[in-house]
């Protein structure tokens, strides 16, 4: 029994209409779809803002988290089970701002999870504040003066570590999915960096504004994305060409691989063997 | 024959006082004895003073003395910092290089690095021959200590241990005729366990089922997850040190929704990092067990002592309101049992249970009989185990019931089973709401496990006399040194009891106001400034209490520091 799109309907989404989070949910459903993936083999750990509300959206195993924190409850749930294909899913506020420290030692780590970042570059449910990837001078109602400088959440995942990095647009459903997919196959954390246009408070990166920069990386003659010092190149270009596709890919170790005690039987089924506990308070005489 | 005797080991950190200490305990309790160890030692890796008190007994004990018979000092520092502590027939064991102290105080000066490399070629063995000089002091035999040298050190150091522990023991009988006569072993009465509440609460994880455990390293619990993770391989279980404590719970309860039975472990400041994971596992009804061990704060405070202050920052951690169990050992024996308890009671209710430690109960060696493993029950709450394809397909994660419990499924446990759970407010699917209705629905679920969670109360332990004029309160590690002091007060004829509350949250409202109602004088006895368990009896059973013996220097109490308090309260 082949899995559909249909598989995955969930609820009515309560997003703006327009709001680039419609093509991201329809994108990463396509993506689950051509990886053929049954809804109940997959869990998705949200945070909180607008993106945190997609997996209501969608239909599998949802575990939405706090603010910032969807990164290491996913984490935990992979190392608990890792039959389960974890999907955890944030947005510019959530991962790059509360929850910057997790993201920095995930990729370092490389655990074996896909990290999305809806990135709208402002805070949406909080209806309109500056986020950590607003652009420099950027006005909002609580940076009266001008947004401070932003990161560069690409070039930070290059720099700590990250085995998959990659840069998609929600205006691009078909290369989105196709992003997606690859960093699902991906062995290890895969992070997506998604622009994604807020059509109620950032009137200034807008669908049109990111359709006259975005190029692909695919189709750049030569480009190699194991290249890690190519990637640091590529990794800083912004303002009239935004590059999106993987920037950068490595095959390393995960960090499940390293914790022998993670093969077999999934810790969520293993029972406790009562001779090995007797032999541990042997221990204490 | 004495029916106990006090050892102290003083000296810098990094100069073995722990090793000599802890292997002291363990010959002592291999030899069938009662045995008490804490250790008094400062934030750093180097220099400094230590102190390791063994306290040895025939009869059961769970405190420390305030004597010294055996006084090992490793260093001149020691003598003075000690002398004063020193009982009646006290003796000092030192290496012939430090200055005997002035008149008055018995010192027994020994060649120890001299002995150290003729016995066994190196001077690194000097702390080892004077564990033999003490064991020849007090003891009657050297046998035990060999075998526990050579199991402790293993190869050939076990066996430089061994000779040089016989060579102690044999210049110490050789050379003092003022020997304390006291038994090495005690053959009727078996070997018994010696642990500290860290080791018990983290074998009791493994007892119980515990499959994870995530923690970032902080005095006093970090031993939890060291032992855990030596003992990973042999046990399966996963230990993982995160970037941070809000990273640790959140880890935690990522694998609890997954279906694993999660700890985590820290201290107060951890523990504030954690509050909001603490909430999320409220609403997400995820069964979760945090040990907070506590040290005297506020902020980094004193991060190498004791203390009791943070009794109504657990019981009330986290926004919002949802159902915990707070639970309290005071001893080692009880850490065990409850640990188990707090994983039973997690999963029974769905709910965080924090079990409270503090950095005497965590460090401090007790000798217990072994646990007896077929007591053990594993309780893992209401588990979905339907595989029928439409109930399947119906399993709403939060389903409204009479209990408030709603029957638990993990993801991937059958074809088809999704698993949904909110942060948000959400219905009974877990998919987020707005609606009044739901709201008070879930509330009020949530709030109902609160009934059969009072139901499960651990009721406090009677110590003492059935009905007394005199009650002492405490919770917690404060066990055996108020149990030690009422033993002193009725031996003198005084009418005293006490009652020793192993859980605080839910409270034991009427067992604990009815013990009140029944004395002329209650006393709670805390390891804090404010007396926070005499706030939290007013606040739960309206009852006051008479005074309040506190201790707040980051030092545990001992059973004369309560029995003084007590004699200052009945003259003033």
């Amino acid at each position: 029994m082949s899995v559909t799109i249909d598989d995955y309907a969930g609820l009515i989404p309560a997003w703006c209409p327009g709001c680039g989070n419609f093509g991201i949910l329809s994108a990463l459903k396509k993506a689950l779809v051509d990886l053929q993936l049954e809804p109940h083999r997959v869990l998705i750990v949200s945070g909180i803002g607008q993106a945190g509300k997609l997996p209501h959206y969608i239909k599998c195993n949802v575990l939405n988290e706090l603010h910032g924190r969807p990164v290491p409850a996913a984490i935990g749930a992979k190392m608990a089970n890792p039959d389960l294909t974890v999907i955890a899913i944030s947005g510019d506020g959530d991962g790059y701002g509360e929850g910057g420290n997790h993201w920095l030692h995930a990729l370092r780590r490389n655990h074996q999870i896909t990290y999305l970042v809806h990135n709208n570059q402002i805070y949406g449910l909080t209806k309109g504040q500056a986020s950590p990837t607003s652009d420099r001078g950027f006005v909002t109602k609580t940076t009266p003066y001008g947004a401070a400088e932003p990161i560069n959440p690409v070039l930070i995942a290059v720099a700590a570590g990250g085995t998959f990095v990659a840069r998609s647009f929600a205006g691009d459903i078909d290369h989105l999915a196709g992003i997606i997919k690859l960093a699902i196959e991906h062995r290890g954390f895969a992070f997506v960096d998604i622009l994604q246009p807020c059509v109620s408070f950032n009137h200034q990166n807008t669908y049109a504004w990111y359709r006259e920069r975005v190029y692909k990386l695919e189709t750049e003659t030569g480009y190699d994305p194991t290249d890690r010092l190519v990637a640091f190149q590529r990794a800083q270009e912004w303002g009239n060409r935004i590059p999106i596709g993987v920037i950068y890919q490595r095959q390393a170790p995960t960090f499940e691989d390293s914790l022998p005690m993670l093969r077999g039987e999934p810790l969520a089924w293993r029972k406790t063997d009562p001779k090995a506990i007797r032999k541990l308070l042997d221990e204490f005489v | 024959m004495p029916k106990q005797v006090n050892f102290m080991i003083g000296g810098e950190a990094g100069q073995g006082v722990q090793s000599v200490g802890f292997l002291l305990a363990r010959i002592f309790a291999r030899g069938g004895h009662y045995v008490f160890a804490d250790q008094d030692y400062e934030s750093r890796v180097r220099g400094g003073h230590n102190f390791y008190r063994v306290r040895v007994s025939e009869t059961p004990i769970e405190t420390f003395s305030s004597k010294v018979d055996i006084l090992v000092a490793l260093n001149q520092e020691s003598i003075e910092l000690h002398r004063g502590e020193l009982s009646e027939n006290g003796t000092v064991i030192c290496d012939s290089s430090i200055a005997a102290p002035s008149i008055g105080t018995r010192t027994f000066s020994i060649p120890l690095e001299e002995i150290a490399v003729r016995t066994t070629g190196s001077k690194l063995m000097g702390n080892t021959v004077a564990l033999g000089a003490a064991l020849g002091l007090v003891g009657d035999e050297i046998t035990i200590a060999e075998k526990v040298l050579h199991e402790y050190f293993g190869g050939e150091v076990g066996e430089q241990n061994a000779r040089a522990v016989r060579a102690g023991f044999e210049y110490a009988r050789g050379s003092v005729s003022g020997r304390i006569p006291f038994t090495t072993s005690l053959p009727d009465r078996g070997s018994r366990m010696l642990l500290n509440g860290n080791e018990a609460i983290a074998v009791g994880a493994l007892a119980s089922g515990c499959r994870f455990m995530a923690a970032y390293p902080m005095t006093p619990v970090t031993p939890i997850m060291e032992y855990l993770a030596a003992k990973s391989k042999e046990t399966g279980v996963v230990v993982f040190q995160p970037e941070d404590e809000i990273a640790a719970i959140n880890v935690v309860i990522g694998a609890a929704y997954a279906g694993a039975r999660a700890m985590t472990a820290t201290s107060g400041g951890g523990f504030c990092l954690m509050v909001e994971g603490l909430s999320l596992a409220g609403m997400t009804e995820t069964p979760v067990v945090v040990v907070l061990g506590q040290r005297p704060g506020p902020a980094i405070g004193l991060p190498t002592r004791t203390e009791q202050g943070e009794l109504w920052f657990a019981i009330h951690a986290g926004h919002g309101e949802f159902p915990r169990a707070v639970l309290a050992p005071g001893n080692a024996d009880e850490a065990f049992w409850l640990t188990i308890h707090a994983f039973n009671l997690a999963e029974r209710y769905q709910i965080p249970v924090i079990l409270m430690t503090d950095h005497v109960l965590a460090t401090s060696y007790f000798t217990v009989n072994k646990f007896d493993l077929s007591r053990v029950t594993i309780d893992r709450g209401d588990l979905f185990s339907s595989k029928d394809d439409s109930e399947v397909a119906a399993y709403r994660r939060h389903k409204v019931t009479a209990s408030g419990v709603s029957p638990r499924a993990f993801p991937l446990q059958s074809e088809g089973i999704l698993v949904c759970t909110d942060s948000d407010e959400h219905d009974e699917a877990g998919h987020l709401i707005e609606d009044a209705e739901t709201r008070v629905a879930m509330v009020r679920k949530r709030m109902r496990k609160f009934d059969g969670l009072k139901r499960d109360i651990l009721q406090p332990v009677r110590y003492g006399l059935e009905s007394s004029e005199t009650l002492l309160i405490g919770w917690g590690s404060t066990m055996g040194a108020i149990c030690e002091a009422v033993d002193i007060m009725l031996a003198q004829g005084t009418s005293v009891s006490a009652l020793h509350l192993r859980q605080v949250w839910p409270f034991p409202v009427e067992t604990v106001a009815a013990a009140i109602k029944k004395s002329r004088r209650v006393f709670v006895v805390e390891n804090n400034a404010t007396g926070q368990l005499a706030r939290l009896i007013r606040a739960e059973t309206g009852e006051g209490v008479s005074g309040r013996i506190l201790r707040y220097d980051g030092r545990p109490f001992s059973p004369s520091d309560i029995v003084s308090a007590l004699a200052r309260e009945g003259q003033s």
